[in-house]
């Protein structure tokens, strides 16, 4: 029930931002805040003390796939396709759940300042989708589980439709019809692997445990194992499905970024690894190579156009897509080390492109420009700002001892007890991640200030935020056995064999 | 007449007195506001009366008419839409129009035929109900006439919707006639067994006179190829007639294409499958391209019901290869859902138009997110319901056509579906994304911003909350229409 309640917490609390603001544009976020709070201190409950919730043993389920599962909680819904609420929550999931929190936080703390247009029905927005993505997080219903990844899609699409910058509908609509297409692709699989259950035990179900092992005639299963893919595949996203991504991510205003790109892509690389992978293995097997290779084309091909961008946001946009890449070849490596890569990319990678989607939003409020041909010697006018960048920059690119460099670096080593030439390229991405990394740190804060922008440095709200985010790169590079600890379970359950 | 018939016929008998009544007062008064309530109060006593008297159930009363579950639920939510309407077409005909009494007759004689034809069963009822439905919409259609800043022009679209519509009922007639003359009986239920006992299979004559049928429905139901009046019909007749329209005449339809083709096996013939596919497949990608280029919101309706009885004749497809229960509970579930989101979808253009003339076009919507929240949201819902997006009735439905056409293993038509919603979001979005713009300064003062009349908040309220709850808690209805699927 307590994760009926993180989501219950946060639809009530947007519900609550939007009639706040009829008594002033500021009390919406006031509400947010205290909506996100309450959900981080239960999530930290969990993790920390789940006795002092009432989590005691009993509720701690055990079920027949080997997994601990913390909190289920199950609810007929639709009898008359077999759809009932199931959530429920392993150490992946908590650690998602955790990150999903914590940036939502970052997110409004980057909202703070700069929503004060209609921000009733924004931190609406914001709340509904963080709420979404709890669900998606959670879901162990096949259909619950599409029914959020559609609802989580609905508040994205307002937030950027409403509050982007110049180019907003093109973006917004691109995302959505992207997200939506491949979603109704995913549907119809779901529909498939339902019915050849239902053929093969004649009970209509769709939760995960009863669809787990279902067999599906071979000529028709790869094509079934394809729907899931794809709709992960694009939400990841990998090359060639990543179109959407920078028109989004560059449009959409700062915490629709930092959502964005810190929580929504690892609903993708959730799929895979929950949904995707389990589901079919065989097929992933034989299927491995080609969606590894998308990874390495994603990584290399899109760290290429990011040196190319002017566009601040456009150009963090697509480092994004690289560094996803690195989750795809992780998963479909599909050993330890390179599963639990993949996951420590996801979470580092959340960090460090929220910070970076941060950085870029407060200089465009300030500057009101994304272009970096203007921009220039800013480490002289905002010396914290400055050094913030470099410290996530640096972060991304992954230098030894934050947390990006522990998760690409066991993806590295995974991968090349799978496929050593892949592997080979994949690591060249490292090396391109420096050059366009260290492009954005020269262009903009080193050299001339050739417009003489005054602006001024970070705020307290906003140091608060990236402090927070640097301890936990840091945790996640000097101590990453929490992490580890954490997924390991769910990774074995899963069926990824531990030596 | 056994007195369990004429319970049975209660609805009809109350529908054909309230039409009197109506009739008689308009003689001796005229007063819009009593005949309104009157037409109102004839239309909940007739859709409330099973509440208290029992319908004995099924029953065939007379050769031309029977009841059952099917037609039971098809008449409820045909005289809902009645009601609907008529509290929509108060506050739009008293602004502008004079004379509007004569109008609510119309609304009743054409709910009269939609009750009929749900509850048909043979070729008579079947006609007696499209063209009770038919001349009565003719007339509604041109009904603003002498209003000139009304609907913009609903004689044309009056016209032009009756000759084609005469052309579908000569060809349906005709179709009526060669079956007929194999098969000797005007009855459903034994077409089959007539059928079988002709000599030889695939008779030429028959399957001509279904395809003859087949197309008069389709005219009826706006595929293509047969959907060119719609645009055009949709966009000249007065908001509340375009409502009806969408919904009554096309719900009955579909209830009595569905029970024909069920009952005489038509899908014995490989031809007529084929023949449904196509027409199917056209209607879902045309109706979503041509939606994409309208600038009018009754036009983009208009192609979108196109698009979603395309979608929805996935479903009657499949009655060739799934059990005909999954297949009739599908089709109901989708029709109640379209119901829902054209009326809601209407009474936010019919809300909207208040000022004196139609505000229909697309960028009328701009800013209206800002200006009047409520009919935004209510609009918003139901184009996310049309898209077929969680929360909302239409997902379930989209559901339901694509668990249905997984199970009959169309995938032809299934990838067309996907196509086809694929392009319809596109348009779906745009009207949102118009509706979320900051309004321009031209449109601050525009009525919409003014109190919306009771009738219509009624009607909003009533169908956003019915597509939400239908979208988050289906079950009851399911149940009830998996217990109206198992009579056939």
């Amino acid at each position: 029930m307590i994760l009926v309640w993180l989501m219950l917490i946060l639809f009530a609390g947007g519900i609550g931002a939007w009639l706040a603001e009829s008594r002033g544009s500021e009390h919406p976020r006031a509400v947010a805040l205290c909506a996100i709070l309450l959900d981080l201190f239960l999530v930290v409950m969990m993790l920390v003390a789940p006795e002092a919730i009432g989590l005691s043993a009993d509720t701690v389920a055990q079920l027949g796939q080997g997994g601990d599962w913390l909190v289920l909680y199950e609810a007929d819904w639709i009898p008359r396709f077999g759809v009932s609420f199931i959530f429920g929550a392993d150490g992946l999931s908590l650690l998602l759940i955790g990150l999903t929190v914590f940036l939502g936080l970052m997110a409004l703390g980057s909202a703070w300042g700069e929503i004060h247009e209609r921000s009733g029905f924004f931190y609406f927005n914001l709340l509904w989708t963080l709420a979404g993505v709890i669900g998606v997080f959670t879901a162990l219903d096949l259909f619950l589980f599409f029914f959020f990844w559609e609802v989580m899609l609905i508040p994205m699409y307002f937030i950027i439709a409403i509050w982007g910058h110049e180019n907003k509908h093109y973006a917004a609509m691109k995302f959505f019809i992207f997200t939506q297409v491949s979603g109704l692709l995913m549907l119809l699989s779901i529909l498939v692997l339902a019915y050849y259950h239902y053929l093969a035990s004649g009970e209509v179900s769709f939760s995960y445990f009863d669809l787990l092992g279902t067999d599906i005639p071979p000529e028709i299963s790869m094509l079934v194992m394809l729907g899931f893919f794809l709709a992960f595949a694009t939400k990841l996203p990998a090359v060639p499905l990543h179109n959407w991504l920078p028109d989004a991510h560059s449009q959409a205003p700062t915490a629709g970024s930092v959502i964005l790109a810190g929580i929504l892509l690892k609903t993708g690389a959730y799929g895979l690894i929950r949904f995707a992978v389990p589901l079919f293995p065989e097929e992933s097997l034989s299927f491995a190579p080609v969606a590894m290779t998308m990874g390495v084309i994603s990584i290399l091909y899109t760290a290429v156009v990011a040196f190319a961008q002017n566009d601040l946001k456009r150009l963090i946009a697509y480092t994004s897509v690289s560094h996803m890449g690195f989750v795809l070849v992780g998963v479909y490596s599909w050993n330890p080390q390179g599963v639990q890569g993949a996951v420590m990319t996801m979470l580092a990678h959340g960090f460090s492109a929220a910070a970076l989607f941060m950085l870029a939003g407060g200089l465009q409020h300030r500057i009101h420009t994304r272009d970096m041909d203007k921009m220039g010697g800013f480490w002289g006018v905002a010396p914290k700002m400055g050094f913030m960048a470099l410290f996530f920059t640096v972060a991304a690119v992954g230098m030894p001892g934050l947390g990006n460099f522990v998760g690409e670096f066991l993806v590295l080593l995974g991968s090349f007890r799978v496929n050593i030439l892949l592997t080979s390229f994949a690591a060249l991405g490292l090396v391109v991640a420096a050059v366009y990394s260290l492009i954005v740190i020269q262009k903009v804060f080193h050299g001339k200030n050739k417009n003489n922008y005054v602006m001024a440095d970070l705020s307290t709200v906003e140091m608060l935020c990236f402090a927070l985010m640097m301890i936990g790169l840091i945790w996640m590079g000097m101590y990453p056995q929490t992490m580890l600890d954490m997924a390991q379970p769910t990774l074995e359950s899963l069926g990824v064999v531990f030596p | 007449m056994s007195s369990e018939a004429l319970i049975d016929l209660l609805q009809i008998i109350l529908l054909t007195v309230t039409s009197v009544v109506v009739m008689v007062t308009t003689a001796f008064k005229r007063d819009h506001g009593l005949i309104n309530s009157l037409t109102q109060a004839g239309l909940f006593a007739s859709l409330l009366i099973f509440v208290f008297v029992d319908p004995i159930l099924p029953l065939q009363v007379t050769p031309l008419l029977i009841f059952d579950e099917y037609s039971l639920f098809f008449s409820t939510l045909i005289i809902v839409g009645a009601i609907a309407v008529t509290a929509l077409a108060y506050p739009y005909f008293e602004k502008h129009n004079e004379q509007n009494e004569e109008f609510y007759i119309l609304v009743v004689t054409g709910t009269l035929g939609g009750v009929v034809l749900a509850s048909s069963n043979h070729f008579v009822s079947l006609f007696l109900g499209m063209e009770m439905i038919g001349i009565s919409l003719y007339a509604m259609i041109a009904y603003p006439i002498h209003a000139k800043v009304v609907a913009k022009h609903p004689l044309e679209a009056a016209i032009k919707y009756m000759i084609l519509s005469g052309i579908a009922s000569g060809m349906m007639l005709f179709g009526m006639a060669l079956i007929y003359a194999m098969l000797g009986t005007f009855e459903f239920n034994s077409l089959a067994t007539a059928t079988a006992a002709l000599t030889g299979d695939n008779n030429p004559v028959l399957l001509t006179g279904y395809m003859l049928i087949i197309a008069g429905m389709a005219f009826k139901l706006s595929l293509v190829p047969f959907h060119i009046w719609t645009p055009d019909v949709y966009e000249g007749a007065p908001v509340p007639v375009t409502a009806y329209l969408a919904t009554i005449s096309k719900a009955a339809m579909v209830a009595v294409a569905l029970r024909l083709i069920l009952n005489a096996r038509a899908f014995d013939y490989p031809q007529i499958t084929v023949v449904l596919s196509l027409m199917a497949a056209a209607s879902m990608i045309f109706g979503n391209l041509l939606a994409l280029m309208q600038n009018n919101v009754k036009r983009l309706f208009a192609y979108s019901s196109i698009a979603h009885l395309g979608y929805l004749m996935v479903v009657v497809i499949s009655a060739a290869v799934v059990p005909d229960m999954l297949s009739i509970e599908s089709m109901s579930y989708y029709i109640a859902a379209y119901f829902l989101m054209s009326l809601g979808g209407f009474a936010v253009t019919s809300a909207i138009s208040n000022s004196g003339k139609e505000l229909d076009m697309i960028s009328d919507y701009r800013g209206l997110f800002w200006r009047n929240p409520w009919l935004a949201t209510v609009m918003i819902v139901v184009l996310f319901s049309l898209a077929g997006i969680p929360l909302t009735a239409g997902f379930i439905g989209k559901f339901y056509i694509f668990n249905t056409g997984v199970e009959g293993g169309l995938w032809f038509l299934l990838t067309m579906l996907i196509i086809g919603s694929s392009i319809g979001l596109y348009y779906y979005l745009r009207l949102i994304y118009t509706m979320l713009q900051p309004a321009a300064d031209g449109l601050k003062n525009d009525p919409a911003g003014a109190a919306i009349p009771m009738g219509t908040n009624a009607v909003l309220g009533v169908m956003t909350l019915a597509i939400i709850y239908l979208g988050v808690y289906p079950m009851p209805l399911i149940t009830r229409l998996q217990s109206l699927a198992s009579i056939f």
